[in-house]
């Protein structure tokens, strides 16, 4: 085992901190759709790269100013998210749910295939913008607002969304769609709505992972949404699946269990991302709902 | 008024919480060999509850349950459903639960897999196996038998969920009885049915227990079929039981009235 | 009597199919000597897909276990077979950044048996997996097994002395030819066939449709469960092995997810559940994989140049399936079977697979 200085471990935390809230931002795309439709929306990773491509166009590429450049990218993100559902899983909702598990699938392969024909395989730099990297020390601690940014930032959205989802009639239907869809519909929501909004809100939160996900390591490529959407899947099933404080602590638990295992035993680092399956595997057969998920019973 | 012999299967006390929810409680009943018992309640008495205690899909809370079979009596709380199936206790289900996409002959023939004493790779090699491929040639033809005797041979080769309701049903206890089983556990036979076909029902339900040598524990909402066929009764409301008797003694129960009708009914 | 008939048709069915694999072996007799060598690598291919198709359906189309980890178990079975077929000269020179482990060597056994090794590993690592796994259902199955293939790959990179690592393998000898890959196929397609009409087949897809009556008639669906994933993953770890010794070079990154997306295309364009199927979606994909190859590949019409566009094969590739599974869900056979009796519509729904090739 590796000892280190409390200053270490500081980075680390910090580090682990970052990574963690990002797979947390992550995983609530997955754990809202999941949560209503019990579809494991494979395609929710590519929305995550698509965001960060967009914001590197915006801003590398059509030189705009980063405040644009990054709703301009969110936005863009949230309307391909709704469009995947629109177009792939709602053709699908009263077929078995297998087919539309396919379905994701092709979707996700879609997207990545069709960046790389439009983006080029190439891994491409991104700017940071230095106001973001300048280097500051508390405590004999360097750090980076941007470092700092990113939790404050995905907290600050949890929060936003928590808000929505318990204090506001779309919230309300929400969470009554993942009760019963069928009752909710009758009770006159409009359930197509709501399942886009879900979609939209799930989709706008990759992609501002996306984004903070650039910048923190300065490049974007086709296939970068991949290994995070995984990890990002079973950061929600290990806090729970349905429950979003459930997928922002499953984020960082896997963001902890990665960063500060590599940093204590840094022989392991080719096995890092081994971690999330095994960690995966171990939580199914241990408590297979989760943290915090509710247990969902087969009726006889 | 019973053909009854000693009891085949009896729960001693049993309870069952799901969260706080009491679904059953304290329930203790027997059934005799050879009998014909109903189980009755209001919805939501806590019936199908008691019957997936019975047959292992739920684990009881506290209090037992034995049957008695000729290898002798065991307690089969805690048995997976297919080992309390092969103990010899075979069931249907009140929403029919057929394999939908396999023949009638296909749906009867996996009943029987769990008496087959040929294993699957023998089946790969039947050349050098020609016992397991004799065993599986009987299978089929008795399951043909089966289909016949219960009036379904012209369906035999089609998908099961192609069936008429009627026949569903009767698949459903054809594959169940494939099992071999000295016990049949019968959740709302009569449900879905028309007068006519529930009046039909009667002298089946007698008519398998008489040629199959069962003992016959069953579900039903269709008073009509219940106090024509049970030779005694269990009613359950709210999870405990109220009373116990023969279908006359159940019909004049105050408690029972009550519990279908209210209390006013009960009183007047 | 119509007993009497019934066997007049067995005969009849039994000669058709004795002909058409008679036919077939003809024809292979003709492909391996006049064909080239990269007409010959693609028939080769279809053979390996419909053996992988096959074992991935009997896994999820049979017995409806959504699994994502076969191109792990390709990889193991690769992996086994090569490091059994290469000479201890060549391990000797390939391992660059670490020296192979002293026990592997020197073992060294003919293909035949390395096939065979290759399908026991994968099986033997399939069931292993199986255990704790199978217990969960539907969709974390999914995601499970996904993780599994995933370890597994990143195992294979780690472990250099027993894999190279990332370098990965190459030199392996081409063993599988034309005759080793469809002889290999048709033991598969006949144990298969055998499982699937036998009385076990009728077990499987009644847990497949219904796992609560399943338990409730007796059988234990944990154990079907696993036999079959079990049995599935031989047939992954074959597959593996002869891929392996068909392309001569391996290393991790073959056995991405990708490889699996390219089965369960196979699978559902074919249709879930049917053995025809899989054959029919291993012919239809492979080819099809093949030919795309023209939209990545510079084409002139007329005198104009038309640039390739590199990765539109997959473009077009990953639309299908989003196609088929929206608009043609069962895929082309559905849970069909081709039998003769199905061939000649002699109106009796005869289920005796026949010897389709």
């Amino acid at each position: 085992m590796h000892v280190m200085s409390l200053d270490m471990f500081m980075q680390h935390f910090i580090n682990a901190l970052g990574l963690g809230s990002l797979y947390g931002l992550i995983a609530i795309g997955y754990t809202m759709v999941y949560g209503i439709l019990r579809l494991i929306n494979f395609a929710h990773g590519d929305i995550f790269m698509l965001g960060a491509y967009f914001v590197f166009f915006a801003t590398v590429q059509y030189k705009l100013p980063w405040a644009v450049g990054v709703l301009a990218a969110i936005l863009g993100a949230t309307l391909c998210g709704i469009l995947v559902d629109r177009v792939a899983y709602r053709p699908l909702r009263s077929a078995p749910r297998i087919s539309a598990l396919i379905s994701a699938i092709g979707v996700s392969f879609f997207i990545e295939n069709l960046s790389v024909v439009v983006f080029s395989g190439m891994p491409r730099p991104v700017v940071q913008p230095p106001l973001l990297m300048k280097a500051f020390s508390v405590g004999g601690i360097r750090l980076v607002p941007l470092a700092l940014l990113v939790p404050v930032i995905s907290f600050l959205l949890v929060a936003a969304l928590m808000w929505l989802i318990y204090r506001t009639r779309p919230g309300l239907a929400m969470r009554s769609i993942s009760h019963d869809i069928e009752t909710t519909r009758l009770m006159g929501v409009s359930v197509d709505k709501i399942i886009a909004l879900t979609f939209a809100i799930g989709s706008a939160l990759a992609a501002v992972a996306g984004i903070m996900w650039a910048l923190r390591y300065p490049r974007v490529e086709p296939f970068m949404g991949i290994v995070p959407g995984f990890k990002a899947f079973i950061a929600a099933v290990f806090g729970g699946i349905g429950s979003i404080p459930g997928a922002m602590l499953g984020g960082l638990s896997l963001g902890f269990v990665e960063i500060m295992s590599i940093a204590f035993f840094p022989s392991l680092s080719g096995y890092r991302d081994a971690f999330a399956f095994v960690l995966l595997i171990v939580i199914l057969l241990v408590k297979p709902t989760g943290l915090m998920g509710e247990k969902l019973e087969d009726k006889i | 008024m019973t053909s009854a012999g000693a009891p085949v299967l009896s729960l001693h006390g049993v309870t069952i919480r799901f969260g706080g929810l009491v679904a059953v409680s304290e329930l203790s009943m027997t059934v005799p060999e050879g009998g014909i018992v109903g189980l009755i309640g209001p919805n939501g008495a806590g019936k199908t509850t008691a019957f997936n205690i019975i047959t292992g899909f739920y684990k009881p809370t506290s209090g037992y349950v034995e049957f008695r079979s000729p290898e002798g009596t065991r307690r089969i709380t805690g048995l997976p459903p297919h080992k309390v199936c092969e103990a010899g206790l075979a069931r249907t289900f009140q929403n029919i639960r057929l394999f939908q996409n396999e023949t009638s002959i296909e749906n009867v023939m996996v009943g029987a897999y769990v008496r087959q004493r040929g294993r699957w790779w023998q089946r790969m090699i039947p050349l050098l196996f020609p016992g397991a491929a004799r065993e599986e040639e009987e299978i089929r033809s008795n399951a043909l038998a089966l289909l016949c005797r219960l009036g379904l041979e012209r369906y035999a080769h089609s998908k099961a969920a192609s069936l008429p309701y009627g026949a569903q049903r009767r698949l459903e206890i054809a594959r169940a009885l494939a099992t071999r089983p000295s016990f049949l556990l019968l959740d709302e036979p009569a449900a879905g049915m028309n007068p006519q076909e529930s009046a039909e029902l009667l002298g089946f339900i007698r008519r398998l227990r008489d040629d199959f040598n069962l003992t016959i524990l069953l579900i039903e909402h269709d008073m009509k079929v219940v106090m024509g066929v049970c030779e005694h009764i269990w009613v359950l409301d709210q999870g405990a039981l109220i009373a116990n008797g023969a279908p006359d003694e159940i019909r004049a129960d105050h408690r029972v009235i009550e519990a279908y009708l209210g209390k006013d009914a009960a009183d007047a | 009597m119509k007993c009497a008939a019934q066997s007049s048709d067995k005969f009849r069915n039994g000669c058709l199919t004795l002909l058409s694999a008679a036919a077939f072996a003809a024809l292979i007799w003709w492909a391996a000597s006049s064909l080239d060598g990269y007409k010959l690598r693609i028939i080769n291919l279809i053979a390996i897909n419909a053996i992988l198709g096959l074992s991935l359906n009997l896994i999820y189309g049979m017995t409806g276990m959504f699994s994502l980890g076969h191109a792990g178990f390709m990889a193991i079975g690769a992996y086994v077979s090569a490091l059994l077929i290469l000479s201890p000269e060549q391990k000797t020179t390939m391992w660059i950044l670490k020296p192979i482990t002293p026990l592997l060597l020197n073992i060294h056994a003919p293909f035949v048996v390395s096939l065979i090794a290759a399908g026991l590993a994968a099986a033997i690592f399939g069931c292993l997996i199986a255990l704790p796994v199978l217990r969960l259902g539907g969709d974390y199955l999914g995601i499970a097994t996904l993780g599994f293939s995933e370890i597994i790959r990143i195992l294979i990179t780690n472990l250099t002395p027993i894999t190279n690592g990332s370098l990965g393998l190459k030199g392996i000898p081409a063993h599988t030819n034309i005759w080793m890959s469809y002889g290999c196929l048709a033991v598969v397609l006949v144990c298969v066939v055998r499982i699937m009409n036998s009385n076990f087949g009728n077990v499987l897809r009644a847990v497949r449709d219904d796992e609560i009556a399943a338990r409730t008639m007796g059988i234990d669906t944990f154990r079907a469960r696993v036999l079959a994933f079990t049995i599935g993953c031989f047939g992954g770890g074959l597959g593996g092995a002869l891929m392996g010794n068909l392309i001569t070079t391996i290393d991790p990154k073959m056995f991405m997810i990708t490889q699996t997306y390219n089965l369960l295309m196979i699978v559902v364009v074919g249709g879930l559940g049917s053995i025809t199927g899989s054959i029919v979606g291993a012919v239809v994909v492979t080819t099809m994989l093949e030919w795309l190859r023209i939209v990545e590949n510079p084409v002139s019409i007329g005198g104009f140049e038309i640039p390739g566009i590199p990765g539109m094969r997959m473009v077009i590739f990953s639309l299908l399936l989003i196609v088929v599974i929206i608009f043609r869900r069962e895929g082309i056979m559905g849970m069909r079977e081709f039998s003769w009796s199905w061939f000649f519509r002699t109106g009796s729904r005869g289920t005796e697979g026949g010897g389709q090739g």
